[in-house]
């Protein structure tokens, strides 16, 4: 093989930015499978909107600041941000909601901060946290789980309603879509209803939201293989999940009446997605071993503490957000001690 | 006294490639028609040549001597005439021409007269070291450091450790290997030495896992010196970079070399494996050190192992000894492929430090342009001296180089590790090398601007003073002549007033 470096080390590894980001988008089949058979096809129709025009927003973007489309669009970091955000907003969003959220993300939030690498915020988070606060509406109604909907839709209805806002037979957005179970546990917890009373309701599984847990579980299970394949570290998660686990069995030990029990948070809402996907986003997060657990552990606790004390059901995109502006403070103060450091 | 061995954060697996070049017995390489031997061929001052154009050498005689205390000698390896004292390219990254010593041989290979040391046990360390700057001897790991330096702990420092670093764990080369397969005694021989001449307390001969046969071909010859009680084999895990100085005390001893200390602080010394076998040819043979091991491998490497060869021989005469597929002027790499260099010159003669030629890698970093950074970390995780290889990219391709050394930027080994994992293919290395230049450079510039500032100041100083006491100097001549002037003056009057009283008086 001839060198084409001309300064060492002449040996490379394998490891490529394609490569790691075509195998989070692998990781994720697994749930966009089980979001699918829960809640129907439609999320599968918000991914394609959603890639289409984040691949088209990045061409544009590329071709504007003058760089090398193709290295660039073939990192597959786009696709991963247009599959985050088509799966973190509701499956029923009409198909302006999503192609904002996109262009928001990719425009404003990664190349407006000078593209790949260089955004200081999760740019998925950034157009989600956009959508939550312009639409709040259209981003708090969820699907039910096929099995207690009224009229479980099909693929085509699904398309029409994304669409047109309608479907043939006359059916609107409202119609077909509830509340998430976080989503019910927040409203009815301050209508004092206790959380126990809560969780017997159909909308409620074994250990989190019906189908949510499993969901949740898929995205466990591609955040496993990640952390397999060596393209995330456990720090993150791990610290996200335990905080996450602490507060809520902390609070469900001496405030019982305010809270879910700890696996409600852990398989509900978008905790697996955030802890395994979202949080371990590299650009935008802590770099350093420690940085990562402190980064983690921010993430969980904010989480927690948006889904009880916050306006929202869930919390885990404005977790991410702030703990990403603090990220240059932790890593700073997280350096590791250097070789034959001899104070520090 | 086993301790159990210790760690170093870090590192990589890497394919070994060692294969290849172990299958055959070290060779010699035929003697060339001419050497040419840079004067400078070790880290310190280049040696200064005590012979002149067409004077007869003989093998091993010395040509040049040592110069200034970072400095060793330099012999002829074969017998022949001095045609060409002059510069000449020579293997360095930066393709430069050097003074080199040329040498015609006559083939006869004629040994200039050798004094070896009966009983080196009656020498002192101070003789014992002579004798090794006298024979030319530095690392022959790979850096080249005058070895007798090494072997001078100085008054303040007591030995601990004598660490024989056999780990070699760059991919491709072997000639560490094979020499501890097939001249293990001669090693145990310097061995000796080094412990008496540091009064070493143990010593510990580290050799990666890898290695089976040069273990037990050491362990062999050990247990044939059942009087060497404090020396020891350690068998180390096979890791890059183990071998690298600090990282091999690391795993050996569990201490860390302080940041800006050496070994001998913390009370060891390591030399190389080859370092070691000459340092007994020395002082046991009174050979000084003419020639070396070199690995000759890599994909395009028809025979290729190790070859002892004299220094000076052009390199591209030991690659048609190998039979490479390689073409003139294709580039090959001098050392190993994570930290040598690559070299494309066909006259660049074997030095010192040349440990291994490798012409063809697999797993080559492909040609790609680097993406941006993604901050993955994984540059990190991988640093064995723990740095924050990433932030130190950042700062210096900003060229902030303040911030690069608040983020340790010197602690950091150029072992490569961090490059090879990048999932960017950022070309890490290169540019902390850049930052750590332009940081000499700017050190080198601010020395020299404070010296001219300095002399500007003092000649300022001066000649302010000058001034001052040219003045004061025209103040007094100025007083002085009013002084004599009014003392005239009074005189004047004095004798006119005489001369009034006189004119009255009459």
């Amino acid at each position: 093989m001839p060198l084409f470096r001309i300064s060492p080390p002449f040996l490379a590894g394998t490891n490529r930015v394609t490569l790691q980001m075509l195998q989070v988008l692998l990781a994720m089949v697994p749930a966009v499978a089980a979001m699918v058979v829960f809640f129907g096809p439609a999320v599968l129709i918000n991914i394609s909107l959603a890639l289409v025009t984040a691949l088209l927003a990045e061409t544009l973007m590329l071709k504007i600041r003058k760089r090398p489309v193709k290295p660039f669009i073939s990192d597959g970091s786009a696709a991963v941000t247009a599959v985050l955000l088509a799966v973190a907003i509701p499956p029923l969003s009409p198909w302006w909601l999503t192609v904002t959220g996109v262009l928001f993300s990719i425009v404003f939030a990664k190349h407006l901060y000078g593209g790949l690498g260089y955004n200081p915020f999760n740019p998925a988070m950034v157009g989600y946290v956009l959508l939550l606060l312009s639409f709040p509406l259209e981003m708090t109604t969820w699907l039910p789980v096929l099995s207690l909907a009224d009229n479980p839709l099909n693929f085509s209805q699904a398309l029409q309603l994304i669409f047109s806002g309608e479907t043939s037979g006359g059916l609107l957005p409202d119609t077909v879509s509830g509340a998430t179970p976080l989503d019910a546990m927040k409203t009815q917890i301050g209508l004092d209803i206790k959380p126990e009373y809560i969780v017997n309701q159909d909308l409620f599984g074994m250990l989190g939201g019906l189908g949510w847990e499993w969901v949740n579980l898929w995205f466990l299970l591609g955040g496993l293989f990640l952390l397999y394949r060596g393209v995330i570290n456990w720090h993150v998660p791990v610290a996200m999940l335990l905080t996450l686990f602490v507060f809520s069995s902390l609070t469900s030990l001496f405030a019982p009446d305010i809270t879910g029990s700890p696996m409600l948070h852990l398989f509900s809402g978008g905790t697996m997605l955030g802890a395994f996907f979202i949080a371990t986003d590299p650009v935008s997060g802590s770099t350093t071993v420690k940085g990562r657990l402190v980064f983690g552990a921010g993430v969980g606790a904010l989480t927690y503490l948006i889904r009880i004390w916050g306006g929202y059901p869930d919390g885990v995109a404005f977790a991410v957000l702030l703990m990403n502006m603090l990220v240059p403070l932790i890593d700073y103060y997280t350096q590791p001690r250097v070789y034959g450091a001899t104070s520090k | 006294m086993n301790k159990p061995l210790s760690d170093f954060p870090g590192g990589l697996k890497l394919r070994g490639h060692k294969k290849r070049s172990t299958q055959t017995p070290i060779r010699k390489t035929p003697l060339s028609d001419k050497l040419i031997l840079p004067l400078q061929q070790h880290i310190g001052a280049a040696a200064m040549p005590v012979v002149s154009i067409g004077d007869k050498v003989l093998k091993g005689q010395r040509i040049a001597r040592a110069d200034g205390h970072v400095s060793v000698c330099l012999h002829a390896p074969s017998s022949g005439t001095v045609v060409a004292i002059d510069e000449q390219p020579i293997p360095h990254p930066s393709g430069l021409s050097a003074p080199c010593i040329t040498i015609e041989t006559d083939g006869e290979d004629k040994w200039v007269e050798r004094h070896p040391v009966d009983n080196f046990r009656e020498m002192s360390a101070h003789e014992i070291r002579q004798i090794i700057r006298d024979a030319g001897i530095v690392g022959l790991g790979g850096a080249g450091f005058p070895s007798f330096i090494k072997m001078n702990p100085g008054v303040h420092h007591t030995v601990e450790t004598l660490l024989l670093n056999g780990a070699e764990c760059e991919p491709y080369i072997s000639c560490d290997d094979m020499l501890m397969r097939e001249r293990a005694d001669g090693i145990l021989d310097g061995v000796e030495i080094m412990q008496h001449a540091l009064r070493a307390r143990d010593v510990i001969l580290a050799i990666e896992d890898n290695k089976p046969l040069a273990i037990s071909a050491m362990e062999l010859a050990l247990a044939a010196r059942p009087h060497l009680t404090n020396t020891r084999i350690v068998v180390i895990p096979t890791r890059y970079p183990t071998g690298g100085e600090k990282q091999i005390i690391q795993v050996v001893t569990g201490k860390e070399v302080p940041s800006d200390g050496l070994p001998i602080d913390i009370g060891i010394v390591s030399h190389n494996m080859g370092t070691a076998y000459a340092v007994g040819r020395a002082i046991n043979h009174g050979e000084p050190l003419i020639s070396r091991i070199v690995t000759v491998t890599g994909t395009d490497v028809t025979h290729a192992g190790n070859f002892e060869t004299l220094f000076g021989t052009p390199i591209s005469e030991l690659l048609e000894f190998a039979e490479t597929k390689r073409q003139p002027d294709e580039p090959f790499i001098l050392g190993g492929p994570m930290m040598g260099f690559n070299l494309s010159g066909d006259n660049l003669p074997v030095t010192k430090t040349a440990n291994c030629i490798l012409v063809g890698v697999e797993d080559a970093a492909p040609k790609t342009d680097p993406l941006p950074c993604i901050r993955c970390g994984d540059c990190a995780s991988v640093c064995p001296a723990s740095l924050l290889p990433q932030q130190l990219y950042w700062h210096s391709r900003a060229k902030e180089f303040d911030q690069t050394q608040d983020y340790n930027l010197f602690d950091c080994i150029e072992c490569g590790c961090c490059d090879y994992v990048c999932p960017s293919k950022i070309p890490l290395v290169s540019y902390f090398r850049f930052a750590k230049t332009e940081i000499m450079n700017q050190e080198r510039e601010r020395e020299k601007s404070d010296l001219a500032r300095e002399r500007f100041e003092t000649r300022q100083a001066r000649m302010e003073r000058e001034k001052r006491e040219k003045e004061e100097r025209q103040r007094q001549r100025k007083a002085a002549l009013a002084a004599s002037k009014a003392k005239k003056e009074k005189e004047a009057a004095a004798k006119a007033e005489t001369a009034e009283t006189a004119d009255k008086e009459t």
